[in-house]
């Protein structure tokens, strides 16, 4: 096992099923002789060639749709996408064509392919390389979702989305890309696709994050914990499929949930999350369920660290539904 | 710089630029056949809307050669990436009428079982890629097939078909910019039919021309008599075999008439002259066929009226059969969704099914379906 960053094991992840199978192949911007602007390919294109990791014309839409055809025609296409905030043009051919072709096409047509794209605040981007778009692709029937929040699941949850028959959308918190270091295991390392992960085990207060929140609330549970409170965090890992059975059983056991993420308050997946514990565990529950998030507001330059969630306020929260 | 129209069988008077393809008597009359066959499933499958035994049905009248003599151009191992006015490609590759029928009947015989409108077909071994109603995504997933087919080094060809009004979209632009840049071995057919729903071509374009578009991609562009099966045939050809030559895609611009409405829900006397299809009437593709092969004499009076024959006894088994298949049961509606059903889809089909069972759900006036 070697010490890595997340970047460093996605770039092991790449590198791993690049070997193996000789169908994956990498496109999008920059992905090529620079290895990407964060450098998740670094070195690929050396070592597979042009064939196999394609810097493509600068088009979002492009790049997923052409991934689509080849995924169809029989590669196992990874489209990165530079950042999330540039995924929109790409919206289309995600939302109604990927997501969509098994479904109407009865199962004939599969589209087992994987775009990678970064997200999330911490890298001071402003409005343009700082969102968290999950919930938009959320709500999307036929497309998986999948968030890692340490460099160990990022290799072993990516592994699995390039394997998946199912298009998988595997969004690369920033936040964590380089600032966390963790051991990882070499060559083979699956995570299986929707399955949540318990981060801290504990009795008094659930915290659900997923991406770059699980550090933040791993935080703020260390601070409560000096003040007496046992928090229990659950890494949801993949907002589609959720593991809802992981979070209902923490959230029986502790009767208060706080969920935490970066995007814009209204219309989050936290919201999703809130709505399932009204509905599956509101006997269970001893508090309201709180929610610690961004703003409705676009993400901001300048006040980035007080936009997003930080320890203090997901403190607080905890605090609030503990002495509830 | 405007292409000139590349035509074979000229009209009335006019001289034709090109020489006939080198096809054998049987090929072109299969081509024949299945011009005429299109045109009958067309007029069935409008009347079966009109009578509401089917929801909807997108008419390809007029377009029976722009769409079935390109693709009678190509092989068993090219792939298609339709849109929706094209059902002559499937046709033309073996497809069945009856499975066009079950489509657009959503029933449980349906290959695509229910899941779209009629006319979003799907056929897998045909390498006809489900068809979608955005307009011009497929345009950029041909592209991307036809790369992989350079990737692999096979010697096949992506082809994919689009309307006028489709060269307004991004995917359009993306498609042909990323076929020209990875010289991908990728057709892109624009039918360009004068009209998108309500929008005259002055629409959609201030270009001349659509195959100009092709220069600004480093790609020829062809510009093809739509109503000529033979002229579009050809120049598909040429365009598959500079393509499998390894010297990448061409746009070919077949100039077409849309016939009829954009679908069963339009009515184009509201917003175009009646007038303008009068004289597209005297450039019938069909017509114009069945009169040079006649020419030929390669069709006689008997063959046409057997093969006119032959087309209307298999639609009317078509609809028969159809009409007997019930609709699919209510549980395939949460399959296909992903390769396994998570237990999202699992917990919500419990809750319908038993919700059914208990007769808590109210009965549309579809009438029941079965579980």
């Amino acid at each position: 096992m070697a010490v890595m960053t997340m970047v460093e094991a996605i770039n092991d992840a790449l590198r791993v099923e690049m070997r193996r199978d000789p169908r994956v192949v990498l496109l999008g911007e920059d992905v090529g002789i620079k290895g990407g602007v964060f450098g998740c390919s670094a070195g690929l294109f050396k070592e597979f060639g042009g064939d196999r990791v394609m810097d493509t014309p600068l088009a979002e839409s492009g790049i997923v749709g052409a991934a689509i055809g080849m995924a169809l025609y029989g590669l196992v296409p990874i489209a990165e996408i530079q950042f999330g905030d540039f995924i929109y043009p790409a919206f289309d051919q995600i939302v109604s064509e990927a997501a969509k072709m098994r479904y109407r096409s009865g199962g004939e047509y599969t589209v087992p392919m994987t775009i990678r794209t970064p997200i999330g605040g911490g890298i001071r981007g402003g409005h343009y390389h700082s969102q968290s778009p999950e919930a938009y692709f959320a709500h999307t029937p036929g497309l998986k979702v999948v968030v890692p929040s340490t460099p160990a699941d990022a290799k072993g949850l990516l592994l699995a989305s390039i394997r998946d028959p199912d298009p998988v959308l595997f969004m690369e918190p920033k936040l964590i890309y380089r600032s966390l270091k963790e051991e990882v295991p070499a060559g083979e390392h699956l995570v299986e696709i929707g399955k949540a992960r318990i981060v801290r085990p504990g009795k008094d207060v659930t915290l659900i994050a997923w991406g770059g929140m699980v550090g933040m609330c791993e935080k703020a549970a260390a601070k409560c914990a000096e003040e007496g409170i046992d928090c229990e965090i659950v890494d949801v890992r993949t907002i589609v499929p959720l593991d809802e059975a992981t979070i209902l059983e923490s959230v029986k056991k502790t009767g208060r949930a706080v969920i935490v993420y970066e995007a814009p308050k209204t219309g989050g997946f936290g919201g999703e999350i809130s709505a399932i514990l009204a509905e599956k565990a509101i006997e269970w529950l001893e508090a309201p369920i709180v929610r610690v998030t961004g703003f409705d507001t676009p993400f901001p330059y300048t006040l980035e660290s007080v936009y997003l969630p930080e320890p203090g306020r997901i403190r607080e929260a905890v605090l609030k539904v503990a002495r509830f | 710089m405007s292409p000139e129209m590349v035509s074979v069988m000229a009209e009335s008077g006019a001289a034709a630029s090109h020489k006939p393809p080198e096809l054998s008597k049987e090929r072109l009359l299969e081509i024949y056949r299945v011009m005429v066959l299109t045109r009958l499933l067309d007029d069935r499958a409008m009347k079966l809307q009109r009578q509401g035994r089917i929801g909807f049905y997108v008419p390809a009248l007029g377009q029976e050669a722009s769409h079935i003599g390109s693709a009678a151009a190509l092989g068993a191992d090219d792939w298609f990436f339709p849109s929706y006015r094209d059902p002559g490609i499937a046709l033309l590759r073996g497809v069945p009428v009856v499975s066009l029928m079950h489509q657009c009947y959503g029933n449980a015989a349906d290959n695509t079982r229910g899941r779209q409108m009629p006319v979003h077909y799907s056929f897998k071994k045909q390498h006809f890629v489900s068809i979608s109603s955005p307009i011009g995504t497929q345009i950029a997933q041909a592209a991307g097939a036809a790369m992989a087919m350079k990737i692999r080094k096979e010697p096949h060809v992506a082809i994919t078909y689009f309307g006028d009004g489709s060269t307004s979209s991004n995917d359009f632009h993306t498609g042909l910019n990323f076929a020209g840049v990875f010289a991908a071995p990728c057709i892109f057919v624009c039918e360009n039919n004068g009209w998108a729903i309500s929008v005259p071509l002055e629409g959609q374009t201030a270009s001349a021309t659509m195959a100009a578009k092709a220069e600004a991609y480093g790609m020829p562009g062809v510009r093809v008599d739509g109503n000529d099966v033979l002229a579009v045939y050809a120049a598909t050809k040429q365009a598959a075999d500079r393509a499998r030559a390894g010297h990448g895609p061409t746009l070919i611009e077949t100039v077409t008439f849309r016939m009829g409405g954009h679908s069963s829900s339009d009515d184009p006397s509201r917003y175009r002259d009646p007038k303008v299809c009068e004289v597209w009437k005297t450039r019938d593709p069909i017509d114009r066929f069945k009169a040079w092969l006649e020419q030929k004499k390669l069709l006689t009076a008997a063959q046409e009226t057997e093969i006119r024959a032959r087309c209307d006894a298999e639609l009317q088994a078509a609809i028969d059969a159809a009409e007997k298949v019930g609709p699919p049961a209510v549980s395939t509606m949460f399959e296909d969704v992903y390769a396994g059903r998570t237990a999202q889809l699992d917990e919500q089909w419990a809750e319908l099914k038993d919700a059914l069972q208990r007769g808590v759900v109210s009965k549309g006036h579809h009438g029941e379906f079965p579980l």
